[in-house]
């Protein structure tokens, strides 16, 4: 699926995550707990921890908000069809701007979908994301003349579901 | 599984300190043995009071989530977004279906022809592939696989 980046993770670490992925424990000491939970002492847990993250297995260690509840009540997948020369070019520029959450290069499936880049653009309202995709179209096009072919914007109306994932206990 | 999205909701009354912990800890949490005690000396707070913000911030769903986020991709697993064209008068049965599946890790009704967006989270990139298939054969509906093909930089920068 192109998704794949190699790697792997072992018995403990597997352990870790099924520990930690619903969340660290709120206490002084969290990282004390999950070690005694996955069965390593403190210190190999923090070397662990540090290994997957300097490997990319752990992207971040930090609080995820709730963009509504923190007032972010628009969101808009703002989809744009551009020149395949310089998509990456461009999904950089745009990946950095203000009020992107994500950012990625997606294939296209023609005739339905012309789009090959994708940005999730989150505001305050409706309008103040339209206005922020209408502000990334036009630095897009001083930036990158003629790159951006079409673009769309599709706003999300309900949450159908939201679990995120979940992975099994060690076999 | 459906929760209709909530557009003002019982808005939950965040101060000036709850602000920016939560702006502080969308970076790095402290890879240490007492990391609220680091949080709390930087925020001029008591250790006691960053965990119990931090409670209250999850237990309000201000907060969805806090520890590591992990990549899949990372340790063989894979993602893949996915989208289908789903009649309206049909949109419910489409949309429990759908949930149904395990693999599908977030779901959203969408404004446009394909109105419905999910994502697919699977312990091996094979697993993507069956499940869309299965999703098919439930549905009778085409799935659109928009496999991620390059991720680009972003900063976590919504700030609260």
């Amino acid at each position: 699926m192109g998704e794949r980046q190699g790697g792997t993770v072992d018995d403990v670490e597997r352990r870790i995550i099924v520990a930690t992925q619903a969340g660290l424990p709120l206490v002084a000491r969290p990282w004390d707990e999950v070690a005694a939970s996955v069965g390593v002492g403190v210190d190999e847990l923090l070397a662990r921890v540090r290994s997957m993250l300097d490997r990319g297995v752990i992207r971040r260690i930090g609080a995820v908000p709730n963009h509504y509840a923190i007032g972010y009540t628009a969101n808009g997948m703002s989809v744009w069809d551009i020149d395949d020369a310089r998509v990456d070019a461009v999904g950089e520029f745009v990946g950095a701007l203000e009020g992107v959450t994500h950012c990625y290069r997606r294939p296209r499936r023609l005739p339905e979908w012309p789009y090959n880049l994708f940005a999730m653009v989150h505001g305050r309202n409706r309008e103040a994301v339209e206005r922020q995709i209408g502000e990334i179209a036009a630095r897009i096009g001083e930036r990158f003349p003629g790159a951006c072919r079409e673009r769309d914007v599709l706003f999300s109306s309900a949450i159908l579901k939201k679990t995120g994932l979940r992975l099994g206990a060690p076999g | 599984m459906t929760d209709t999205m909530k557009r003002s909701g019982a808005p939950v009354e965040l101060d000036a300190t709850d602000r920016a912990l939560i702006n502080a800890l969308q970076g790095d949490f402290p890879l240490t043995r007492e990391p609220f005690a680091e949080v709390a000396a930087a925020f001029g707070l008591a250790e006691d009071q960053v965990i119990a913000r931090m409670r209250r911030l999850l237990d309000a769903r201000v907060l969805t989530r806090f520890g590591p986020m992990f990549q899949i991709e990372r340790i063989g697993g894979a993602f893949c977004l996915a989208a289908m064209r789903v009649p309206e008068t049909d949109f419910e049965r489409v949309a429990a279906a759908v949930n149904a599946f395990p693999e599908v890790a977030h779901n959203y009704r969408r404004e446009h022809a394909l109105n419905m967006w999910f994502v697919l989270a699977t312990e091996t990139p094979a697993g993507i592939e069956d499940t869309a298939a299965r999703i098919e054969a439930t549905t009778g509906l085409p799935v659109f696989r928009f496999p991620k093909e390059r991720e680009y930089f972003v900063e976590m920068k919504l700030e609260a």
